[in-house]
């Protein structure tokens, strides 16, 4: 499903590399978590794929399917079914949130030239998922985001998830900030959407995460890198060791 | 279950906005109807100013009126204290009078009306019965209606084409009719209200207009009496070179309510037009008057090239106690625009709003505002004012709030935002605040912000271009004054948004 191969990439303003020769591959079905110290760049992978602005791709690709996700634009990417949960979801004051997602799920409709979703098919849609995930009537109405609790957030990331069912899912950080209710919620969501046509690279920080949400492989990034690949224990022993002895044993 | 409705008119409403947006190329009422003209010669003297009256079968004290403005006209000069930057008018190369031949003589049926008419009202969505009665096809009016309600004025050229619903309003009361009809069949409503809010020397273009208006809509609401439905005046400037002088006159008497809706469009064309209209709202007491406003006027090219040229004096007088008035505009068109609707506040506990969205875009100059003239005690006003700049463009929002001797107890609350699209526009404020007594207060809050790239990306990110981005983060900006939209203008104005918006990223 996703490739990433050898990928460098640097800002684009200033002499700055981030991501130095990386490489990964989620097959269909999979999740896969990313795991590394602050600042070793799991962000800015998770930008460059969905197609953020400032950086500049100096080497190595990255492919959906076999088609380069570099050379499209990011609502092209979305539309081919990537989706990126945002570490720091955006406001946009005065858009009510089930404007943009109405908005969202018939742009990506019409680009893959499908049916619009007719209003009473999105509202039934919406009800039900937010049900889920408990988001209130309320919550639907209020601008995307304003004043939303970080938690409220990243449980308004997973809802647009759900009602975009994309294949490739790029998860950064949903865990942090999250109730111990919350998570469950959350995961129970991710669990729900799991099948063999969906992948998820999951970012996160903590193990707890990945109780709930079993990955099939296991990285850890650091400066730039994958350095080294494994199953869930990997993340039982970031747990309890921190990322000393792992990087040290990398190089 | 209220709850349903509610997000889903809303979800209409964008839904409308994204659906637009995609099937639209650029300017939306850019086409040109070829119908035949009876045109006035060339330039303004008073020949003209009576040949104009005397078109239009007015009574000698009217002829008399517009001398004299035009008399007053002849002796001013064009102000130049706006941020405007265009070239200097020639009065004399314009034409003062246009009229549909077609309309000389009364058709009997909609197969003898001039069929580029009918396409001309069927572009501007107007329901079937409403062309007929505009069409002024004989017994009309005895067609029945279609769903919706709204009484149409439709004003082509300045010159009134008809007024639908004229029995339905008749029965409760309402007036509504051009305004020439009106000099001839109410003079003494006329006569009474009209220059008593806008004089006829009140500035150079309203003075212009004063003597040279060909048409408009006038309004007269009883005592008592809610309009039983809302009313609307489409104006479409088509004929060439030919000036447009609309003047409208809006009287709600004592415990009256009446929501108004003002239309305008014109063609594509590579010369500048110009237009100077007169809107005059007289609101007696406990009476209430909304005024909303579209004005999509041809804008002009990328290139600057063409456009509008767009002078409105736009006057509400809360006369008496508790009256109230509501302005609400979204100005997208016009290459110049130079509008301060105002309310001038007499009556005590008398109130006034003003919402305004104003883009510009390309090459276009906006200088628009209000004017808030605390004359009454306890009297309140509010404005909201968003301005949107882009490419080129230049935004000015230009307000006056002020506090007169006797006005104690007064509040004024202002909010003006700019958002600009792109480094090569300009937004500027300009507010003139004047309080001349010791118990009222007013507060001015004002910011100006860039289209957030983070948003941009985050819309695109799920799955929607770049102009659907904006034009959601930009109707997102403007949600405060588009709430307070009549909902049909409401889908319309958000369209507008996003079409004005074209070509400004990327
Ligand atoms: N626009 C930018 N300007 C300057 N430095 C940047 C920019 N974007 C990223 N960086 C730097 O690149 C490095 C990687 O950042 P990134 O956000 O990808 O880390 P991360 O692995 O997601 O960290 P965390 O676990 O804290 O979220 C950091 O050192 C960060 O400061
Ligand atoms: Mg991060």
């Amino acid at each position: 499903m996703l490739k990433i191969d050898n990928l460098h990439v640097k800002l684009e303003e200033e002499d700055k590399q981030i991501l130095k020769g990386l490489s990964l591959e989620v097959p269909a079905g999979q999740v896969h978590a990313v795991m590394g110290p602050n600042g070793s760049g799991k962000s800015t992978l998770s930008y460059v794929l969905a197609g953020r602005d400032g950086y500049a791709v100096t080497e190595g690709s990255a492919t959906m399917d076999g088609e380069s996700l570099l050379d499209m634009e990011p609502e092209q990417r979305a539309a081919a079914g990537l989706f990126l949960a945002f570490q720091y979801p955006v406001e946009i004051p005065g858009v009510g949130n089930m404007t943009f997602l109405r908005t969202a799920v018939n742009a990506q409709r019409k680009a893959r030239g499908e049916e619009e979703m007719s209003s009473g098919e999105f509202l039934k849609a919406v009800r039900e998922k937010a049900k889920d995930l408990q988001i209130d009537a309320e919550m639907l109405k209020r601008p995307v985001n304003v004043g939303f609790s970080g938690g409220e957030k990243k449980r308004n990331e997973i809802l647009q998830m759900a009602m975009l069912a994309p294949r490739m899912c790029i998860m950064d950080e949903t865990d942090s900030g999250l109730d111990v209710d919350a998570m469950r919620l959350v995961s129970d969501g991710v669990n729900a959407l799991r099948g063999p046509d969906r992948s998820f690279l999951v970012i996160t920080h903590y193990q707890r995460l990945l109780n709930h949400i079993q990955p099939d492989v296991v990285h850890i990034m650091s400066d730039g890198r994958i350095v080294k690949s494994g199953g869930p224990e990997l993340a039982l022993q970031v747990e309890e060791e921190g990322y000393g002895d792992l990087l040290a044993e990398a190089g | 279950m209220t709850e349903t409705t509610d997000l889903d008119v809303r979800e209409g409403v964008d839904r409308e906005t994204v659906e637009t947006v995609q099937s639209m190329g650029s300017y939306k009422h850019g086409w040109n109807t070829e119908i035949e003209m009876d045109y006035a010669p060339k330039g303004v003297n008073e020949d003209i100013v009576r040949l104009i009256s005397n078109k239009n079968g007015e009574p000698a004290w009217m002829t008399e009126w517009r001398l004299e403005a035009f008399r007053r006209w002849a002796t001013m000069s064009e102000p130049r204290w706006a941020m405007l930057n265009y070239p200097e008018i020639d009065y004399q190369d314009q034409y003062y009078y246009a009229r549909p031949k077609s309309m000389e003589v009364k058709p009997q049926s909609l197969d003898d009306v001039d069929p580029k008419l009918l396409a001309t009202y069927e572009k501007l969505g107007i329901p079937l019965k409403e062309q007929m009665i505009l069409a002024g096809v004989e017994g009309a009016d005895a067609a029945p209606a279609e769903g919706r309600k709204v009484a149409v004025d439709a004003v082509f050229d300045s010159v009134s084409l008809g007024t639908t619903f004229k029995d339905e309003l008749a029965k409760a009361g309402v007036i509504f009719c051009s305004i020439s009809e009106a000099i001839r069949e109410h003079p003494e409503l006329v006569k009474k209200y009209l220059g008593s809010v806008v004089p006829q020397s009140d500035n150079f273009f309203a003075t212009l207009n004063s003597a040279v208006f060909s048409d408009g809509s006038f309004v007269y609401v009883p005592p008592g009496v809610r309009c039983p439905m809302e009313l609307s005046t489409y104006f479409r400037i088509n004929a060439e070179n030919t000036g447009q002088f609309e003047r409208t006159l809006i009287i709600a008497d004592k415990g009256s309510y009446v929501s108004y809706l003002e239309g305008c469009t014109a063609p594509q064309r590579d010369t500048t037009q110009l237009h100077a209209a007169v809107v005059e709202i007289v609101v007696l007491e406990d009476a209430e008057v909304k005024y909303s406003t579209v004005q999509n006027w041809y804008p002009g090219d990328e290139n600057g090239k063409g456009g509008i040229y767009n002078f409105v004096t736009k006057r509400a007088d809360c006369r008496e106690a508790r009256a109230k008035v509501m302005w609400t505009q979204v100005e997208t068109g016009s290459a110049i625009t130079w509008k301060y609707p105002s309310c001038i506040l007499r009556g005590d506990e008398s109130q006034g709003e003003f919402y305004s969205i104003a883009i510009a875009n390309n090459w276009q100059q906006a200088d628009t505002g209000t004017k808030m003239i605390h004359l009454g005690k306890n009297t309140r006003s509010r404005i909201v004012s968003k301005g949107i700049s882009a490419g080129q463009a230049q935004n000015t929002y230009r307000g006056l709030v002020s506090m007169h001797p006797r006005a104690t107890n007064s509040r004024n609350y202002t909010q003006c935002d700019s958002l600009l699209i792109g480094d090569r526009c300009g937004a500027h404020t300009v507010p003139y605040i004047e309080v001349k007594n010791t118990s009222s207060r007013v507060e001015h809050e004002a910011t100006t912000s860039k289209v957030d790239d983070d948003q941009l990306f985050y819309c695109r990110s799920r799955g929607m271009d770049e102009e659907e981005a904006v034009a959601l983060v930009v109707n997102g900006f403007c949600r405060d004054v588009l709430q307070a939209l009549p909902m049909e203008f409401a889908m319309e104005a958000q369209a507008l948004v996003a079409i004005s918006l074209e070509g400004s990223v990327g």
